[in-house]
C-alpha cells in the first residue's frame, strides 16, 4: 500500500478530491469533461452531485474509481481516499489517482472500499447469472470465505435492503426481478463488503417514484447502519433537498457552487443555481401565465373529446399459426370528457396504460371497445373506433401528437424545413413558397427563428427538437394536441420553457391538451384537470389542485405523497403514504 | 433563446470534430457517413484497392501484357521473371525496362524442364505496339501497357502455365469475370432479398411467418452439395455466357437469405419509430411512408451488407469454378485458373499457378475492410 504521510485529511472526510481534470481527447478538440472539480465526502453523510446532462457529473464518479471509458482520462488532479483499517492493518490514506487503472490495488478498493449502483439496473446485472451468484462472486473477489458463508452473507444482505424471501430470491434470476428489486439486489452488491464510499449514479432515475422512495429510504436507513459516506448523482433537486447533506452544483465540466444543503436552497450563490432552483421551485405551483384553475373548470364551454368505456386489449399470440390464445388488458373501461380549451393531465407510473391510452386517442392503435368521440365539424361526434379513409385523416389533423423522446421522432435524414412542412404538404394545404412562408412562420411560433430550416435534426438540442416537433403538430392547426410524456426527456431548465411554449400556444390557438406525464410536478404546472391511472383503470379524476393537494384515493396520496419537494426543511418522504392492495 | 446556449455540443461528435458546427448542422444523412468513413483507415485502403482492381479489370486488354490465349509451345511452367529498370551496357547506363531472356533444357531422363538465365536482354517498352485485340469488344487496338519490343519475344511477370500461357495476363483477365460475377450476382441477391425482406417486414403476420419458413429452409440447405447439383445439371453444351448467367443465379442463392433477414429486421424496427408513428398521423401515404421515410434509414445499411455480400459471390464462384463446375475453360476466370493448380505436379514446377489464389484472397480482404467501414458509417446518428 502506498500510504502518503504527506496527505493530512480532516478526521472526517473519507475521499478528497482535488482539481480532478478529466478529458476525452478526440482527432480536432479536447472535451474537457471534468475540469478543475474539487469536492469532498465525508464519513455517514451524503453528498449530492446535481446537475443537467452532459455537466461531467458521472465522468467525476467514475474517475474515482478509474472507470471512464475510453478515450478519456485523467490529465490532473489527487484523489485521495481514507481506508479503514482492515483486520490487522491500519487507517491509511491512499491516493486513488495514482493507481494505474489496470492495477491489482484498484481492483482491490472497487467493491471492497468503494461501492457502486447505477441508473440501469436492467444491465447493470448480468442476465445469465441468478443474483445470488453475483453477490456472492463480488464477496469471494474481495474476501477470502468459503461459498458456503459467502451464501449466508449475501441472504443476509439481501434480507438487509428488505428484498421479501432471500432464501428463495438468491437462486433468481435478475428477469424475474422488477425495477425496484433489481435495484436493491444492486445496493445489496455495493455493500457485501461493507464499503466506507457508496457511490450511486442516478439510481432511481429509472424507477416510478413510488419505488424511488422506498429506495431512498432504504438508502438512508442502511446509511445510519453503517456509517458509510454516499456520493449521489442526480439530477433531481428534489431528491437532493430530500436526502443530501452536502451538495455540490455542476455544470459544463466545473463545481459552481458547493455547499450545505440548506444554504444552497435558502441562498444559492451562483447564478446557474438560481436558475435550476428557480426552474424547480416553479414546476412547484400552476403556472402563473395560464388562466386560474376555476377560471378554466367554470368557463362552461363544451365538451371536444369524450372517452367513453375504452379497453386496450393486446393479443398474445402463440403458435405456428399466431392464434390469438390471450390478451393483455392495457387499458381496461376508461371514460373521461375533455372540454374545449382544458388541459387533462394522465399520470400514472409505468405500465398504468397512460402511454396506450395516449396512443389509442391518437389513433396509433385501435381500441379494443368503447368509443372515442370527438366533437368537431359535426355536433354529433365523431367515433374513432371504427373510422378509416378519408373520415380517420380529418380526424388525425384535428388530433395531434408530440412525442416523448425528441431525437427518435424527427427523422434524421430530412431537414427541419421538410419536417415540419410535410403534414401541410402531404394534406395538399400549401406548397412551394407558400409552403415556406408557413414553415417559417410555425418555427417561429415555437421560438425557433426561420433560417434553421436547412438544418437537420441532428444540430439541435432537446429543447429545439421539441420545439421543432411541436411545430409539426400544430402545423395542421389540430383542435386537440395530446402530449406523450414531451417534457420528460429534458432537463429542467428547458422543461418549463416548453411547458410555457405550449401555454402560450393553448392561448393563440384556442387548443386543448392532453397531457401524459408520469411527473406530478410538471401536471400541476400545466393541467386543470388531472387523471390517475393504475394498472389500466382511472382511480381518481379531478381539478388539478384537488389531486395533487388533497387527493382522496389510497393510490393517489402514495403517489403523491412518494414525490420529493424541493424543499430541505421540510423532508416528507420517510411519512409517505403506502399503498397496497387492501388498504 | 436561452435553450440554444445550454447545449450547443449536440453535432460535435457526428463528425469527429472535423468540420465546422455550421457545415454539420446542414449536412445530410450521406455526407455524414462520408465524413465518418473517411476516418476509417483500413476501409479506405480496402477502398483504393477495390477501385484499383475494378479498374484493372475494365482495361484488361491495355494493362494484359498479351492474349490470355497466347500459348508458347517453349514456354510450358516458365518461372516469373523480373523487370529491370537500368539497362547497363558497353555505352553506360540506361533507364530502358528488360527481362533476362532465358534457354530452355529438357532433362533427357526425367524429362523435366529447367530455364536457365543467358546473358541476352528481352526489351520491353510501356504503351507498345502488342497483339491486337478488340477493345470491349468494339475496336481494334494493340497498345498494351507493357509489352516486349520485339513481338516474337515473350516474358513472364508471374510465371506461364502448362501450355506457355502468360499466367499474368490471365489473371488480368479472369479478374474481369471473377469480379463482375460478384456484383452481378449481388443484384440478383439485392431484388430477391429486398422485396421479399421488405414484404415481411412490413406486411408481417402470416405472410412474415412464410417467407421467414422459406428463408429457414433455404438456409438448412447444404450450400456446396446444393450448387454441385444444380451446376452439375447444366448441359454442358451451353455458350459461356449462358452458363455465367445461370451460375450467378446458383451463387446468388444463398447470397439473398441474408438479406432478407437484414432488411425484414430493419422494416420491423423503423415500423415502430416514432417518426415513422408522426408521419402515419400526418396523414403520409403507405407509399411515401416507405420511400421517403423507411427506405432512406435503411438504404445505408443495405449498401453495407451488399458489399460484405460481394466477396462470398466471388469466393462461392472460385470454389464452384475450382471444383470444375462453375465457369470452364477456355472462360478464363480465377477459380478456372485455380483449377490448373489442382494437382500435385503444379505444386512441384509451378508454384505461381497460385497467384489467383492471392489475387482472390487481397479481392475479398478488401472488400471485407470496405463493408466493415461501410457498416460503421452506415448509422451516423449512432452515437
Amino acid at each position: 500500500m502506498n500510504t502518503n504521510p504527506d496527505i493530512q485529511l480532516p478526521d472526517d472526510v473519507v475521499l478528497d478530491i482535488q482539481n480532478l481534470k478529466t478529458y476525452f481527447p478526440l482527432r480536432a478538440m479536447t472535451i474537457k469533461a471534468v475540469d478543475d472539480v474539487s469536492l469532498t465526502l465525508r464519513r455517514g453523510k451524503t453528498t449530492c452531485v446535481v446537475g443537467e446532462s452532459g455537466s461531467g457529473k458521472s465522468i467525476t464518479a467514475r474517475s474515482i474509481l478509474q472507470i471512464v471509458d475510453s478515450p478519456g482520462q485523467i490529465e490532473g488532479g489527487v484523489i485521495s481516499m481514507r481506508t479503514p483499517p482492515r483486520v490487522g492493518g491500519v487507517e491509511s490514506i491512499i491516493k486513488l489517482s495514482k493507481l494505474p487503472p489496470r492495477s491489482k490495488a484498484i481492483r482491490a478498493i472497487r467493491g471492497r472500499d468503494i461501492g457502486m449502483i447505477f441508473q440501469e439496473p436492467m444491465s447493470s446485472l448480468s442476465p445469465v447469472h441468478t443474483i445470488g451468484d453475483q453477490i456472492i462472486e463480488t464477496i469471494r473477489l474481495h474476501e477470502k470465505v468459503s461459498k458456503k458463508d459467502a451464501k449466508d452473507r449475501a441472504i443476509e444482505l439481501m434480507r438487509r435492503v428488505e428484498i421479501k424471501n432471500p432464501e428463495q430470491a438468491i437462486d433468481q434470476y435478475p428477469f424475474e426481478f422488477s425495477g425496484g428489486m433489481r435495484q436493491r439486489a444492486m445496493i445489496a452488491m455495493a455493500l457485501s463488503c461493507n464499503p466506507s464510499i457508496l457511490i450511486a449514479d442516478e439510481p432511481t432515475t429509472a424507477l416510478d417514484v413510488t419505488t424511488q422512495a422506498e429506495i431512498l429510504d432504504l438508502m438512508s436507513e442502511l446509511q445510519r447502519e453503517h456509517g458509510m459516506a454516499i456520493m449521489f448523482i442526480t439530477h433531481d433537486m428534489g431528491v437532493v433537498a430530500e436526502i443530501a447533506d452536502d451538495v455540490v452544483v455542476m455544470r459544463h465540466g466545473k463545481v459552481v457552487e458547493t455547499g450545505e444543503v440548506k444554504e444552497i436552497f435558502a441562498n444559492p450563490q451562483h447564478p446557474y443555481t438560481q436558475r435550476l432552483l428557480d426552474s424547480v421551485v416553479k414546476l412547484e405551483a400552476r403556472a402563473e401565465i395560464k388562466p386560474t384553475e376555476d377560471a378554466v373548470l367554470n368557463s362552461g364551454s363544451d365538451t371536444i373529446l369524450s372517452v367513453k368505456n375504452l379497453s386496450i386489449t393486446f393479443p398474445i399470440r402463440s403458435g405456428f399459426l399466431r392464434r390469438v390464445t390471450g390478451g393483455v388488458e392495457a387499458v381496461k373501461n376508461v371514460s373521461f370528457d375533455l372540454k374545449r380549451g382544458e388541459s387533462l393531465g394522465i399520470v400514472g407510473e409505468s405500465g398504468s396504460g397512460k402511454t396506450t391510452l395516449g396512443r389509442c386517442i391518437a389513433s396509433v392503435n385501435p381500441p379494443t371497445s368503447g368509443s372515442v368521440l370527438y366533437y368537431g365539424a359535426d355536433p354529433a361526434g365523431v367515433d374513432l373506433n371504427g373510422l378509416t379513409g378519408e373520415p380517420l385523416c380529418a380526424y388525425r389533423r384535428q388530433m395531434r401528437m408530440i412525442f416523448q423522446d425528441p431525437h427518435g421522432s424527427l427523422n434524421p435524414r430530412m431537414t427541419v424545413g421538410q419536417i415540419v412542412g410535410e403534414p401541410l404538404q402531404v394534406n395538399g394545404i400549401e406548397k412551394g413558397e407558400a409552403l415556406r412562408d408557413r414553415v417559417a412562420h410555425l418555427l417561429e411560433q415555437v421560438g425557433l427563428s426561420a433560417d434553421v430550416m436547412e438544418r437537420y435534426p441532428h444540430a439541435f438540442s432537446g429543447g429545439q427538437r421539441q420545439r421543432i416537433g411541436i411545430a409539426r403538430a400544430i402545423a395542421l392547426d389540430p383542435k386537440v394536441i395530446i402530449c406523450d410524456e414531451a417534457t420528460s426527456a429534458l432537463d429542467v431548465s428547458i422543461r418549463s420553457q416548453v411547458l410555457d411554449l405550449l401555454i402560450g400556444l393553448q392561448e393563440t390557438l384556442d387548443l386543448s391538451f392532453i397531457f401524459i406525464a408520469h411527473d406530478i410536478g410538471v401536471v400541476r404546472y400545466f393541467c386543470d384537470r388531472v387523471a390517475v391511472m393504475r394498472e389500466g383503470e382511472i382511480v381518481e379524476l379531478g381539478a388539478a389542485s384537488v389531486i395533487c393537494d388533497d387527493p382522496q384515493h389510497a393510490y393517489t396520496k402514495a403517489l403523491i405523497s412518494a414525490v420529493p419537494h424541493p424543499d430541505p426543511t421540510a423532508r416528507s418522504i420517510h411519512l409517505r403514504h403506502r399503498y397496497s392492495e387492501d388498504s | 433563446m436561452t435553450d440554444q446556449t445550454i447545449d450547443t455540443e449536440t453535432a460535435t461528435d457526428l463528425d469527429g470534430g472535423d468540420h465546422s458546427a455550421n457545415a454539420v448542422a446542414v449536412a445530410s444523412q450521406w455526407q455524414l457517413m462520408i465524413w465518418k468513413f473517411r476516418r476509417h483507415k483500413l476501409a479506405m485502403v480496402g477502398f483504393f484497392i477495390i477501385v484499383f482492381l475494378y479498374s484493372i479489370a475494365l482495361f484488361a486488354e491495355l494493362v494484359a501484357p498479351f492474349s490470355p490465349h497466347d500459348y508458347n509451345r517453349r514456354g510450358g511452367f516458365h518461372p516469373p521473371q523480373m523487370i529491370h529498370f537500368i539497362d547497363q551496357t558497353d555505352d553506360g547506363w540506361n533507364l530502358k525496362p528488360y527481362v533476362i531472356k532465358t534457354k530452355r533444357k529438357r532433362n533427357s531422363i526425367t524429362l523435366a524442364t529447367t530455364y536457365t538465365p543467358t546473358d541476352d536482354k528481352i526489351y520491353l517498352e510501356f504503351f507498345g505496339a502488342g497483339s491486337t485485340y478488340k477493345m470491349w469488344g468494339l475496336f481494334d487496338a494493340n497498345t498494351r501497357f507493357l509489352t516486349t519490343i520485339n513481338p516474337k519475344e515473350k516474358f513472364y511477370l508471374l510465371g506461364a502455365d502448362r501450355l506457355g500461357r502468360d499466367m499474368f495476363s490471365r489473371i488480368i483477365y479472369g479478374a474481369r469475370l471473377s469480379l463482375s460475377i460478384g456484383l452481378v450476382g449481388v443484384v440478383f441477391a439485392l431484388v430477391l432479398g429486398l422485396s421479399l425482406g421488405g414484404i415481411s417486414g412490413y406486411f408481417g403476420g402470416f405472410t412474415d411467418t412464410v417467407i421467414q419458413r422459406l428463408v429457414e429452409f433455404v438456409l438448412s440447405l447444404p450450400a456446396i452439395p446444393v450448387w454441385l447439383a444444380l451446376a452439375a445439371a447444366l448441359p454442358p453444351t451451353w455458350a459461356i455466357e449462358t452458363r455465367y448467367f445461370v451460375i450467378t443465379l446458383i451463387v446468388s442463392l444463398v447470397g439473398w437469405t441474408e438479406l432478407a433477414r437484414v432488411v425484414r429486421g430493419r422494416f420491423l424496427a423503423l415500423r415502430h419509430e416514432d417518426f415513422v408513428i408522426a408521419a402515419r398521423l400526418d396523414g403520409v401515404s403507405e407509399t411515401r411512408i416507405i420511400f421517403r421515410h423507411m427506405l432512406p434509414s435503411l438504404s445505408s445499411h443495405i449498401i453495407a451488407s451488399v458489399t460484405l455480400a460481394v466477396p462470398l459471390m466471388i469466393l462461392a464462384e472460385t470454389s464452384l469454378s475450382f471444383l470444375g463446375l462453375g465457369l470452364m475453360s477456355p472462360a478464363i476466370s480465377w477459380g478456372v485458373l485455380l483449377k490448373e493448380a489442382q494437382d500435385v505436379r503444379s505444386i512441384v514446377q509451378g508454384p505461381w499457378l497460385f497467384a489467383p489464389g492471392g489475387a482472390v484472397v487481397l479481392t475479398v480482404l478488401a472488400f471485407n475492410f470496405f463493408g466493415d467501414g461501410l457498416r460503421d458509417a452506415a448509422d451516423p446518428y449512432s452515437n
